[in-house]
């Protein structure tokens, strides 16, 4: 069946490595949108603190490039664990992280901080009068949240959400770097095999655009999806 | 924590600080240039597909994807290039490459941003040059060009922000930046993360060095208006 996807031999080694893209831009995605939830509470919180974290957090993720971050936590975590270990138990401690739960939760975390700003600001967009309906009707304030405050921000955060998946599919790319067999990972092993890089690299291409052009499509359903009870103002 | 790796080595840290800026700025520089013609080429009716598609294939895939297509891609057609002559101190040079891709890269961000703010130029104040008797060249050099700026440098500053940051890719073909230099120290000191620690402080003093720089400009821009108009849009994504 994917005689025309066959490239030397390394056409289903690619296809396995495009699905693995996929789990780990999906599964990244599950813990940007966790961690985008925390930080946009944090930031609207009233605890100072809250506040200062969340604050630290998107403006520390933000200005430092991924691969750097990447590098970072994959390497500099597992580095630090053994230093530390071996220096309280006087013994060589060793630890391997699995390349793909460190992928999902570096790219995760990175992701997170811009998912932040998009609930943040689609949190915003809910009026004010709402919310104090809602405590006056007596539902504290986690309750307000669940109730009236989620679920009507989603449609807010779509079009920002949708721009962070497309960011962060492309971010997938970097994991091929702390060697998870991801569709970038496969593509280098068959060009060291093949000497065909054009090729493959090319092939590569439009994997990822395939996965942009479907993933607009999607997005652009869901979009209308959340937006069909709203009748359009002007224009 | 070893400090001393960091000590001994800031002539190197220096010099892949300086290779870093040098690629974001003649990069952003380059790829401003070619923005424009490549935004009008978007707005035109019969060269839009063609804007299109090469806006599309730069913004739909990674980065790093694209890198590797130019510098390890051109060695499959070594003989083509040594034909037309770029193969000797262009395609088979990293810095070329490197500078090569990112500069399309950022002229497609940037084309779509430029795009977006001209045909965000409100459409009176261009009926009203009209009626002034401006047309064409006149037209947009004193109205919608001024304007369209002010409307794209958010956004702008964003993409300038992302393109210093992307250039961190570069060290994976071989590129003596920043990143390279940290990742060179590392694989010799296995110092992990008192060097990376290091380098995400000193991205995140360049990061701040911009915002700050764009915001001035941004207000000189809009001096003219009571209150700067709102725009602070700091979410910097591509």
């Amino acid at each position: 069946m994917f005689d025309f996807f066959d490239l030397y031999g390394y056409g289903p080694s690619l296809l396995r490595g495009l699905w693995m893209t996929i789990a780990v831009a999906s599964a990244a995605m599950v813990v940007a949108i966790a961690m985008g939830l925390l930080g946009a509470a944090a930031k609207l919180s009233d605890s100072r603190t809250a506040r200062t974290l969340a604050g630290a957090y998107t403006t520390i993720v933000r200005g430092i490039p991924e691969i750097v971050l990447l590098l970072l936590v994959y390497w500099g975590t597992q580095q630090l664990i053994q230093d530390l270990g071996s220096a309280i138990t006087g013994r060589d401690v060793r630890v391997d992280f699995s390349p793909f739960r460190a992928g999902v939760m570096t790219l995760g975390v990175i992701y997170g901080a811009f998912a932040t700003e998009v609930f943040r600001g689609a949190l915003a967009a809910i009026s004010r009068g709402q919310i104090e309906a809602a405590r006056a009707a007596g539902m504290s304030p986690l309750k307000t949240f669940f109730r009236i405050q989620m679920p009507q921000m989603w449609r807010f955060a779509l079009p920002g959400l949708g721009n962070v998946w497309l960011v962060l599919t492309k971010g997938t790319a970097l994991v091929s770097l702390i060697h998870l067999s991801e569709l970038m990972r496969q593509t280098n092993i068959a060009v060291g095999a093949t000497k065909k890089p054009f090729t493959f690299y090319a092939v590569a291409a439009g994997c990822y655009l395939c996965i942009t052009i479907v993933s607009m499509i999607a997005i652009h359903f869901l979009e209308r999806r959340a937006n069909r009870g709203i009748r359009a103002g002007v224009g | 924590m070893d400090l001393s790796v960091i000590i001994d080595n800031l002539p190197d840290f220096a010099d892949g600080l300086w290779v870093t800026i040098k690629l974001t700025a003649i990069s952003v520089t380059l790829g401003l240039m070619l923005a424009i013609p490549i935004a009008f080429a978007r707005i035109n009716t019969f060269t839009k597909p063609i804007a299109y598609g090469f806006i599309f294939f730069f913004r739909g895939t990674p980065l790093l994807v694209q890198f590797f297509l130019v510098y390890y891609g051109a060695g499959q057609f070594v003989e083509f290039f040594k034909d037309i002559g770029l193969w000797r101190g262009f395609f088979r040079e990293a810095w070329f490459c490197g500078l090569f891709t990112l500069t399309l890269n950022t002229a497609a961000y940037t084309a779509e941003i430029i795009r977006g703010a001209i045909t965000a130029v409100p459409r009176g104040e261009v009926e009203a040059a009209r009626a002034c008797g401006m047309s064409g060249l006149k037209l947009y050099r004193r109205i919608v060009l001024p304007k369209a700026a002010r409307l794209a440098l958010p956004a702008y500053g964003n993409e300038v922000i992302f393109l210093m940051q992307a250039t961190s890719l570069a060290s994976l073909i071989t590129i003596m930046d920043l990143t390279g230099i940290a990742r060179k120290l590392v694989a010799k000191s296995f110092a992990v993360y008192e060097v990376y620690i290091f380098v995400g402080i000193v991205y995140l003093i360049l990061t701040y060095t911009i915002i700050f720089v764009l915001k001035r400009i941004e207000t000189k821009l809009n001096a003219h208006q009571v209150r700067p108009a709102n725009t602070a849009d700091d979410t910097f994504m591509r």
